[in-house]
């Protein structure tokens, strides 16, 4: 074996750099679910009679379902009975970040991302999502003057029920899939956006996520609504510490553009993937779906996906509004024994409408990386027009990398195109970097952030850098 | 500065450098032609630490360092330039951005700074002209889908960008037209110094006409089988490389 294919497998099998975990004291809810499980998340969160009963509707639901079989993985043994569904720090609605526990202060500052520098540096508000209960919000002054809401999901239910009600379950309904189901019966909080017509957001939202609570499975809820002429950009992180039991987290994230408005949701996902054989990492089962609903609206996802031991997702846009369009820009990289079946679903229903899917795939190590994606027209949609490119990085040969493109045409009006391209990195390239000073491990970054560079390109700047790091953090040899 | 003695190397068990002899000393220029297939690139490659070569005997020393022994980016850093045959194409990767990592990692070596972007970016601008190679070309990826002619002109905009000690020039020649050559060749006289040494490998009497050698070694069937000036390789264009291996042949 040569070098450099030595040095392919170490980087493919570096161990996870964001693995501690913080203590702090949580109020958990004893593992379990049923209609006390959910009536006990709905009196805590002092919420209305009408969402406990769209909780309780969806746990029905939900109980009658069976888990999907269609995914290209063996889908892990999850009881469900085994999740604790509530877990949220013991201090409760701080005023302020000077409130927030130091300990908790002092994580997100391990991990790069401390609110002040945040704030200070690129003007983000950040609502922070620290296992169940938001404790911290910035910037939410500053919105409110231009009428802007952003909050967290439980501040929406008790301060904008009107909004929560009208919008809630419209895009994901609570019967779509298991975990929407299951999110819907027992979501514990996330984030709320609202922005009103005409109204140009001026700085970027972004929340970031971290699992930390044993056991604690996480349900966020995001809700974001664009209206008429108005314009959003959502930057969505998080990382998780490391952690031996399997964690699941079943997000549903909602979007809603009305005529003439734009939403892009940007994600950067770096969850615990488990050790080098898989294990204890998080299952990272999300459904998010957008409605391009009026004329001229427009939705753009943007994801970089390296966490998780298994990612199952597919944002997805509907086409409703006439000239309406959707965009999906993804790199997911997988290594050790990740799994990731990601991939997006576009549903042309209005006339003229426009998708363009670019997804990456890295795969290294023994993972498995699958787009999965959806083109479908339907026969209102004249002139409806997508481009769908695939493209699969293989390092190493014990990985596997899959493409998935389902094409439903129903006029013929439309057009619809797919490239795909599978690619490995060639021990010509690395010994060609090799041979202009840099070494192995920066080579390989340089050619896997020069792969993803048109999906890295699409998320707004302080994010494209924090995502090539990341990256590279990923396929460095030298953590441990 | 460069000090090469019996070196021996094979791939896949084929033995293809069978016993190299070669000095040069700083200040100097040295051709290398030969057949194909006669090992001038397998010895550029086991120079620059390529894996799949195997370095069955012998030594090779850069200013007194043995090269054998360090990692290809190791011997980079110690100042070994080799401008590639066949460059191969970065998708992606802006030409820029390459250039940047690869010169902040040469000079931390040297124990110099990283240049600030303003000094890059001039640095750049003063060897782009050097090489006359087109801004345009500086921010497209690296190699990628640039004319066989650009990817060799842009080899020795690295080489003027990186200022090694040694450079191997392997073929840049060839693919060049009549105007690129003089370019690369005028690129090649500027940038030689007393401190540095070239050492070019082509097919062709042409492109001496431009770089003046001080040596012509001719490399057949794995060993350097004569070695001259630079009359050597006018004869050698006169003659064929018949002329030489019967002579040679002949006389062993
Ligand atoms: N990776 C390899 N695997 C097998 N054989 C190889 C490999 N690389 C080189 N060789 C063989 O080694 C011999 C020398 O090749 P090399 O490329 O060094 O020749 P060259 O003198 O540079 O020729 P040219 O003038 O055509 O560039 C050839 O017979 C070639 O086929
Ligand atoms: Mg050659």
């Amino acid at each position: 074996m040569s070098k450099d294919q030595e040095l392919l497998e170490e980087l493919a099998n570096s161990e996870y750099e964001y693995g501690f975990s913080t203590n702090i004291d949580t109020e958990i809810l004893p593992p379990g679910l049923n209609e006390d499980t959910v009536r006990f998340i709905s009196a805590k969160k002092n919420e209305p009679a009408w969402l406990l009963e769209y909780r309780l509707k969806a746990l029905k639901h939900f109980l009658t379902m069976e888990t999907p079989d269609w995914q290209n993985f063996n889908f892990p043994d999850l009881n469900f009975q085994d999740i604790s569904y509530y877990a949220a720090p013991k201090k409760k609605a701080l005023a302020s970040l000077d409130e927030v526990d130091p300990e908790l202060l002092e994580t997100f500052a391990k991990l790069g991302i401390s609110l002040d520098e945040q704030k200070m540096l690129s003007g983000v508000a950040v609502d922070v999502v620290f296992d169940s209960v938001s404790v911290g919000t910035s910037f939410k002054g500053k919105l409110a003057e231009i009428g802007v809401i952003f909050c967290s999901f439980g501040e929406a239910v008790q301060n904008h029920p009107e909004l929560v009600k009208k919008y809630l379950g419209t895009v994901v309904p609570a019967t779509d899939n298991l975990f929407a189901a299951l999110n819907a019966a027992v979501f514990s909080d996330g984030s709320f956006a609202y922005i009103p017509k005409g109204v140009r957001c001026p700085m970027e939202l972004s929340t970031y996520f971290r699992i930390n609570a044993m056991n604690s499975g996480q349900f966020e809820r995001t809700l974001l609504i664009a209206d008429e002429g108005s314009y959003v950009s959502y930057l969505e992180g998080c990382t998780a510490p490391r952690r031996d039991e399997n964690q699941l987290h079943a997000a549903v994230v909602e979007l809603i553009a009305m005529d003439d408005a734009e939403i892009k949701y940007s994600t950067v996902q770096n969850w615990y993937p488990g050790d080098k054989d898989g294990k204890g990492g998080v299952y990272n089962f999300v459904t998010k779906r957008a409605i391009a609903k009026g004329r001229n609206s427009k939705i753009s996802w943007t994801q970089v996906e390296t966490g998780s031991a298994i990612t199952w997702k597919y944002p997805s846009v509907i086409l409703k509004g006439d000239n309406s369009s959707g965009e999906f820009y993804s790199v997911a990289l997988t290594r050790n024994r990740q799994i990731a079946d990601t991939g997006t679903k576009m549903i042309h229903l209005g006339k003229n409408t426009k998708s363009r899917i670019i997804s990456k795939g890295i795969s290294a190590g023994h993972s498995h990386n699958s787009y999965r994606g959806l083109v479908s027209i339907h026969s209102g949609a004249v002139n409806s027009r997508n481009f769908t490119q695939c493209d699969s990085l293989l390092i190493g040969d014990k990985c596997g990398a899959h493409t998935f493109p389902y094409i439903e045409g129903k006029n013929s009006s439309s057009i619809v195109e797919h490239e795909a391209t599978t690619s490995k990195i060639a021990e010509d390239q690395i010994f060609y970097l090799n041979q202009r000073g840099i070494d192995n491990e920066k080579a390989v970054a340089l050619i896997v952030s020069g792969y993803a560079r048109e999906v890295l390109n699409k998320l707004p700047m302080e994010f494209a850098v924090e995502a090539q790091k990341l990256l590279a953090i990923s396929l460095d040899g030298s953590v441990g | 500065m460069l000090n090469i003695t019996n070196l021996h190397s094979s791939i896949e068990g084929k033995k293809i450098l069978k016993g190299i002899d070669l000095k040069v000393n700083a200040g100097e220029i040295h051709a290398i032609m030969g057949p194909n297939g006669s090992g001038k690139s397998t010895l550029a490659s086991v120079l620059a630490g390529k894996a799949e070569y195997e370095v069955t005997e012998g030594e090779a020393f850069l200013d007194g360092k043995n090269l054998l022994e360090m990692a290809p980016e190791e011997r980079a850093r110690e100042g070994l330039f080799l401008a590639f045959q066949y460059p191969v194409e970065i998708p992606g990767v802006s030409n820029i951005n390459f250039l940047k990592t690869a010169l902040t990692e040469i000079r931390a070596h040297r124990g110099l700074p990283e240049l600030t972007s303003k000094e890059f970016l001039k640095l750049l601008k003063d060897k782009q002209e050097l090489v006359e190679l087109k801004s345009s070309l500086v921010n497209r990826s690296l190699n990628e889908g640039f004319s066989g002619g650009e990817k060799k002109r842009n080899e020795i905009l690295q080489l003027a960008m990186l200022d090694p000690k040694l450079a191997i020039l392997d073929e840049t020649d060839s693919g060049l037209d009549i105007d690129a050559l003089r370019i690369v060749a005028s690129g090649v006289n500027k940038l030689r110094t007393e401190n540095n040494a070239f050492v070019i490998i082509t097919h062709y009497q042409r492109l001496l006409d431009y770089i003046i050698p001080d040596f012509v070694h001719i490399l057949y069937d794995g060993r350097i089988i004569k070695s001259g000036t630079k009359e050597l390789a006018l004869e050698l264009e006169e003659k064929g490389y018949d002329w030489i291996t019967q002579h040679e042949t002949g006389t062993v």
